[in-house]
């Protein structure tokens, strides 16, 4: 048995498929500039992909044919050397839409892997957001901004090569760095971006995370049913309807919160979250009646609250909000966890008020955007520069 | 046919005798087991039982859902929908209309959907043709569907009260298809007994979905999208409901001795002249009427032969079956589909008995295989009178082709 390398690419579906397909691509085109044999693949239980739903690819590289074969005979892999996370709001841990529950981002990352995020913001701040695990890793930034390069109008911002820079610094053996530049130079035909590989190669870094460093929650998991106790006729049970809830300063009972299924929450989905001014909401129900996911408890006094275990973070209770600036969608990088706003509102009005305020930038002109509204049209000198100067 | 004649005063229990088709009887059945929701597309053969219930319904004989689909899929999807619901469902097709319908048709077994359709056996189209051909239902063999074959409208009708009652077992609950030859038994007519409201009350229960009823105060949802995750333990159900299937049926049809006193013996499979045979031909569906003659004429002429009728292929009693077989010195398979391709190129019968014998059988004998009676060519005696005298050669030692088309010109 020669030498079997797996990198993985955890991605936003749809938004980044192009994108963790050229990487996984390059991988393998690359590592065959120096003998190796590989292959690239998407999960294929991921497809058909939902738009931000997290979704996985794969490139597997061996030293010869028959390795190449033994890494092929499972078809996921169980263990990867480098894993790579394309979004920084995906560190909270990826839900696929298949029914897993959440996996920490380093579940199939073997002890002393690295793992590559992309993000604007340090190892430390990130780390935080990471599920902790008893066995110790890598964490490595590429610094950039979440991006689309490579799917339809999307501007190509040299994230797929930056990457695979960050790669070869990480583990030269899975690829050399002048194994990258040939595939760019001859397949890519692009110098300038074999400069942007070259110089995150250099740039790259990466810091020890011991074991039990990191988030303290524990992923929502469960059991799979057996075939002779699961229920007969393809069919779920329902949920129970819910009902009405405490208000927790007054103890007023009211309100409505549906039953949610706890195999399937869909929150990793989301980039972006729905803040809600409570003070100047007129209760006219268009956020509660607009949601896709049926999202919103109607609490005690009659308001609107976003349940964040269900929200996939779309939007468009912000779009149809007709008061302005009383529900603002924000980069979720800003929040740790789900708790209810209208219960922090509810316990402390002034504290929220300063939290409003330091929360919610103005949305600005309604342009389409991954993490707030408005985003793409603001970041796009941001992403020029990064492409241009590396 | 011998088995079910009734002495006199058996006959006077039941409240009339009528001359009605196979389709007719079927329709009867449908309207006695008091079916809710009957959907209907017509095509040849099938078309006549879709007629007679309208018109039992028009007469106000009938009460139930009479729905005229556009299609065949939406046919059988409307039944899958109501059956879930916790309806009486009736429906069938024809030759390319059932297969048309094959989606639906490919989704009732897993979603336990017990529902009772009557395929009126046609070709399939190209050439276009109305006549039998097996191959329109043995398209869902392998799919979790109940398949027999019945060969007069006396066990049309019963069968069809039978398949209701197997069919909504809830040790079962997957859907059931009775296969009617056509021309030859959907549009002959014959004497048939037609049991009472009374008789067929105590038969078969009301059907009772229990917690797999999609009803508002069951909130239940069917049929969610799951990947290979769950798909292995969804089919581990279906297998589990096959390998109880031979013993319900075998339950319900003493039940139905009991309460209606016709007996048709063993379900699976139904044996005539073969106590001291040397050979036998075995077959499915109306081929049994000109073998039957054929074999009694051969017996007058010292030629010792019988006949095996295979009623139910889904179960296929196969260890039952290979038992029977293996006393014979040759079998003589009469297949009327094809399977091409298939190992010898046989039929699909011949196939699978020569399966059930390599495992369950103590003996060797030689399995022929005949392709007979295609696109609705009739069967006739002296090409029965032709198989068995082959089927004897191979029982005395002379190789034979495994596989042979008879009846063909050329």
């Amino acid at each position: 048995m020669g030498q079997l390398f797996a990198v993985e690419i955890i991605y936003r579906g749809v938004f980044q498929k192009t994108l963790a397909k050229n990487i996984t691509r390059g991988i393998v085109l690359a590592a065959h500039n120096e003998g190796k044999l590989g292959i690239s693949f998407g999960r294929y239980g991921d497809s058909p992909e939902r738009n931000g739903i997290p979704a996985k690819s794969f490139a597997i590289v061996a030293s010869d044919a028959q390795t190449l074969e033994a890494g092929m005979a499972q078809y996921e892999p169980k263990q990867v050397d480098v894993t790579v996370v394309l979004d920084d709001t995906l560190c909270k841990g990826a839900e696929s839409w298949a029914w897993y529950g959440l996996h920490p981002v380093h579940q199939a990352l073997k002890p002393g892997g690295t793992l590559i995020v992309d993000s604007l913001q340090d190892a430390p701040t990130l780390l935080k957001g990471i599920h902790r695990r008893q066995e110790p890793y890598k964490l490595g930034i590429v610094k950039g901004v979440t991006s689309f390069s490579g799917m339809w109008v999307y501007k190509d911002d040299h994230t797929d090569v930056r990457i695979l820079g960050a790669i070869a610094k990480a583990l030269p053996a899975v690829v050399s760095l002048a194994s990258i530049e040939k595939f760019i130079n001859e397949k890519l035909k692009n110098p300038l971006k074999a400069t942007s590989a070259h110089t995150t190669f250099e740039r790259f870094t990466s810091m020890n995370v011991k074991p039990g460093e990191g988030n303290a929650e524990e992923p929502f998991s469960f059991q799979l049913p057996k075939w002779n106790n699961m229920r007969k006729g393809v069919s779920v049970k329902g949920q129970p309807q819910g009902g009405p809830y405490a208000d927790p300063v007054t103890k007023e009972v009211g309100g409505f919160r549906p039953v949610r299924n706890d195999k399937f929450k869909k929150y990793s989905t989301r980039t972006m979250r729905p803040v809600v001014n409570f003070e100047t909401c007129t209760k006219c129900t268009l956020c509660w009646l607009n949601c896709p996911d049926a999202s919103f408890d109607v609490t005690p006094d009659g308001k609107y609250d976003a349940n964040l275990e269900a929200c996939c973070g779309c939007g468009i209770c912000e779009a149809v909000c007709p008061v302005p600036n009383c529900i603002t969608m924000v980069a979720e990088t800003a929040f740790d966890g789900n708790a209810s706003q209208w219960e922090a509102f509810r316990k402390d009005k002034a504290a929220y008020k300063e939290w409003l305020k330091a929360t919610v930038q103005p949305a600005g002109e309604r342009s389409h955007g991954f993490r707030y509204r408005g985003q793409y049209k603001e970041q796009i000198p941001a992403v020029l520069e990064i492409a241009e100067k590396g | 046919m011998a088995t079910i004649a009734l002495p006199v005063e058996e006959k006077k229990k039941y409240e009339q005798e009528a001359l009605i088709t196979g389709a007719e009887a079927i329709a009867v059945a449908c309207k006695l087991a008091n079916v809710d929701v009957v959907t209907a597309y017509p095509i040849r053969p099938y078309d006549t039982v879709m007629q007679y219930i309208s018109q039992l319904k028009a007469d106000g004989e009938m009460d139930c859902e009479y729905i005229v689909a556009e299609g065949e899929h939406s046919q059988f999807e409307i039944v899958k929908h109501a059956s879930v619901c916790g309806a009486r469902v009736f429906c069938g097709s024809s030759g390319v209309g059932w297969m048309y319908a094959m989606e639906a048709l490919t989704v009732t077994p897993a979603l336990r959907v017990p529902m009772v359709a009557m395929v009126g056996n046609r070709a399939l189209d190209d050439p276009g043709a109305f006549g039998v051909e097996h191959n329109d239902a043995l398209a869902v063999r392998d799919l979790g569907w109940l398949l027999n074959w019945v060969d007069s409208a006396q066990e049309a009708l019963d069968t069809a009260l039978i398949a209701y009652r197997v069919a909504e077992d809830p040790r079962m609950f997957v859907p059931c298809a009775i296969s009617c030859d056509g021309a030859f038994l959907t549009h002959s007519q014959a004497l048939v007994n037609i049991p009472t409201q009374e008789q067929v009350k105590q038969f078969l229960p009301p059907y009772k979905r229990g917690d797999l009823l999609l009803h508002p105060d069951n909130v239940i949802s069917v049929a969610p999208q799951v990947n290979e995750d769950w798909v292995m333990e969804v089919r581990r159900q279906n297998y589990e409901v096959t390998e109880r299937a031979c013993g319900v049926i075998r339950e319900v049809y003493a039940d139905f001795e009991r309460i209606f006193g016709r007996k048709y013996g063993n379900p699976f499979f139904e044996e005539y002249m073969t106590e001291d045979a040397e050979v036998v031909l075995l077959g499915m569906g109306t081929l049994s009427t000109p073998t039957r003659v054929a074999i009694r004429k051969m017996r007058e002429q010292g030629k010792k032969v019988g006949f095996v009728r295979l009623r139910w292929f889904r179960p296929f009693a196969g260890v039952e079956l290979a038992k029977c077989l293996e006393r014979f010195k040759a079998i003589g398979v009469i297949d009327r589909d094809f399977s091409f391709g298939s190992p010898n190129l046989s039929g699909v019968v011949a196939t699978e008995v020569r399966s059930a014998m390599y495992t369950g059988a103590a003996t060797r004998p030689p399995v022929l295989g005949f392709i007979c009676g295609l696109g609705g060519r009739e069967v006739l005696v002296q090409d029965v009178e032709h198989m068995t005298d082959i089927t004897f050669e191979a029982a005395k030692g002379k190789a034979q082709p495994l596989t042979q088309w008879i009846g063909l010109r050329g």
